[in-house]
């Protein structure tokens, strides 16, 4: 599955039209939305970054991880880059199946990997005009080389 | 097969006992470094742990945590991990995709 970054806004129709199928009887679809929030303060807009040769790789393995544990599943995803204002989503992720439990299952697992494993960086843009990197909550130590590296 | 060109290229090819990787800074690093690119040389069987002590020649580098994550070839690697000619190492800050 190509085509997991784009610099411009996600067509989250086009990515649920992808994943649909006869046999599928749900479908999830996920979005990453930039906020505005207490903690973060004034933003207006979050400039997104990557390692993108790593990026894909690593949806890759994370996609490839889901259909082994979720034989049937249909998954498309996209993460946008770029600066993206408040309201605007940064990721979309298109699940089907045949029922709904795997559907969400299937849906969290890739949003919680991505969230841990893939080279993605923001940067808050702030109505002051400062920019902060966002650090992640803390976490242990998060990535070992996925299942795939053992492949 | 002539010797004499033979024999100087064997000299030479036996005198190179460094791998060269490049080396790949990102987002709060790369600004912290100043640069996004650098190659490093390093004497054969050097690994991960060794590129990040040669980089911390560089003052600048002193704005890295203790134990960054590392890439190398677009996969997560250990400190002790080999690196050979051509590898590609990167530096990952902590990642906030999503």
């Amino acid at each position: 599955m190509a085509g997991y970054l784009t610099h411009t806004p996600i067509d989250v129709t086009a990515l649920l039209a992808s994943v649909a199928a006869d046999g599928c009887g749900a479908s999830v679809l996920f979005l990453g939305t930039v906020r505005r929030s207490a903690e973060d303060g004034d933003v207006t807009a979050i400039e997104y970054s990557a390692y993108a040769d790593m990026a894909k790789a690593e949806f890759d393995r994370i996609v490839n991880e889901a259909a082994g544990r979720w034989p049937g599943a249909r998954i498309a995803l996209r993460h946008r880059l770029g600066l993206i204002p408040l309201g605007e989503a940064s990721i979309a992720i298109a699940v089907a199946c045949p029922h709904r439990a795997e559907a969400y299952d299937v849906s969290r697992y890739i949003i919680e990997e991505t969230k841990k494993r893939v080279p993605i960086w923001k940067k808050e843009r702030h109505d002051s005009g400062e920019e902060r990197w966002v650090k992640p909550a803390e976490r242990v130590h998060p990535v070992s080389p996925p299942s795939a590296a053992r492949a | 097969m002539s010797f004499g060109p033979v024999s100087k290229d064997a000299v030479n090819e036996g005198s190179r006992s460094e791998v060269r990787v490049r080396l790949l800074l990102f987002a709060s690093y790369a600004e912290a470094l100043g640069r996004t690119e650098m190659p490093v040389d390093l004497p054969t069987g050097s690994s991960v742990a060794d590129v990040l002590a040669r980089l911390r020649q560089d003052p600048a580098a002193g704005r890295l945590p203790p134990s960054p994550l590392v890439a190398v070839n677009q996969r997560y690697a250990k400190p002790d991990t080999l690196l050979r000619d051509g590898d590609e190492v990167a530096l990952i800050p902590p990642v906030a995709g999503g």
